[in-house]
Parts: C-alpha cells; structure tokens; sequence
C-alpha cells in the first residue's frame, strides 16, 4: 500500500495537521486530569482510555467541519451521548446486531436485489449517518470517512511511538 | 424514520446511473490495501462492499487499541515530558 496514493496531498495534509493539534491539545487536557490523582488504577486507565477514543473521533469530526454528513452526525452523536460515555459501546452493539441478523430471508433479499443491498447495508452501519443515505451518497462519504481514519490512525500510530520507551 | 423513508426512495425518485455508481465504488476500491493490490478489474461490486466493511471495521479496532495503549502510556508519563512530546510533534 503506497500511503501516498490514498489521499489527495493538499487537502489531507491540512486535514492531517488540524487533525494533530486539536487530538494534542485534547490529549493535554485529559493528561492534566490525571494530576488530581497520584496513582492510575485499572480503572482510571479504562476510563481515560475511553475519554481518548471519543477525543480522537471529535477531534477527527471537528477537523472535517461540517463538509460532511458523516462527520456532522458523529459530532451530533458524540454530544448527545457524551453524558453516558457510551459512543463505543454502541458501535459494538451495532455490529453485534448487524451479524446476528443475518438470516435466510435476507439472503433472499439479497439474490432479489442484485446482491448488494446486504453489503451497502451493513456499510451503512458502519459510516456515521449512513442510515439515511442513498447509494451514492453512502459511497462518496465512505471513501473520506476511510481517508479520515485513515489520518487518524496514523497520526495517534505517530503519538504512540513517541510517548514509547 | 428518515432513513426507511430516504432509502426506498433510491429505487424510485432521483435517478443515479449505474456508471455513476461504478465509478464511485472504483473510487472506493483504490482505498482498499486488500483488493487494490491486486489489480484484478474484476472484483463485483459486493465484494468491494464487503471489504470495505471490512476495512472499516479494522481501522476502528486500531483506533481502539491505539486509544488503550496511549492511555496505558499516559500512566507512565508525566506533563513535562506530555509538553516536550507536544512541542516536537507542532514543530
């Protein structure tokens, strides 16, 4: 895989930077917290652990602004579901859900439609706000949702490596 | 509820051409280290759906393992050393 070739270097190079700096400047924050207390237990470590995943996914929304649906409606979802923490929690659920389903009248469906309805299905479960997105949409969004996590995973990759011993 | 209805809609309402549609998932298969590699044009269009489903999945697990490990490092951490990290990283 060339890197290189998976996004258009402008546009993702400032995606990538603004990304960077709002995901640090989170990262402080839920580091300064750390303060308070002098010790982390297995808890607390959980706890920040989740703090994290949800700044790295506003962090990654916010760099994107509203250009996209799917970011609007992940930054939507992490505010209505900041209180109870639980964004992860769902997407798990939905996945759980999305596999357990699949039974012989949709295979069914899927002979009768072409055979891609299930996989755009289970596509629209895994792109923020793709429930309500006709095909083209859904796939025009998936491609920048993937460019975008892509960015994040190589750059929290990046963090990592230098927080290392 | 808006989803139901914006959904059966796509078969009916505005109409999307099948070249549109197989340029935007060649478009997504060139975002695929799975199958891009491979060069094959004959990959279905399902079968880059589900790959992609796939993919996605992957990076959201790495995005939670990375997430899991940075705060397992941020125990052993400390600010001063969080700010240095933080100034190299802005250079």
């Amino acid at each position: 895989m060339k890197p290189q070739n998976l996004m258009n270097p402008t546009s993702s190079s400032s995606l990538k930077s603004r990304f960077t700096t709002r995901f640090l400047r989170a990262l402080s924050r839920i580091n300064a917290r750390k303060q308070f207390t002098s010790t982390s237990s297995p808890r607390e470590i959980f706890q920040r652990y989740r703090r994290i995943k949800v700044a790295a996914d506003k962090s990654m929304a916010y760099s994107v602004r509203s250009k996209r649906r799917w970011s609007r409606v992940m930054l939507s979802k992490l505010r209505s579901r900041s209180s109870s923490n639980s964004f992860s929690s769902v997407r798990l659920r939905r996945v759980k859900k999305s596999s357990a389903t699949k039974t012989g009248h949709e295979k069914e469906a899927k002979i009768k439609s072409g055979g891609d309805q299930e996989e755009a299905d289970e596509l629209r479960e895994l792109v923020p706000g793709g429930e309500a997105m006709d095909l083209c949409n859904l796939l025009d969004e998936t491609a920048h949702y993937i460019k975008c996590l892509n960015t994040q995973v190589q750059v929290m990759r990046k963090i990592v490596d230098f927080y290392s011993p | 509820m808006s989803s139901r209805r914006s959904r059966s809609r796509q078969s009916g309402g505005s109409r999307i051409t099948d070249d549109q549609i197989n340029d935007l998932v060649t478009k997504l298969q060139q975002l695929l280290p799975e199958i891009h590699n491979r060069h094959s044009d004959k990959v279905s269009a399902a079968r880059v759906l589900q790959e992609t489903c796939n993919y996605i999945r992957s990076l959201h697990r790495e995005v939670d393992d990375l997430s899991e490990r940075l705060s397992e490092l941020l125990a052993t951490s400390d600010n001063a050393q969080a700010a240095i990290i933080r100034s190299l990283l802005m250079q």
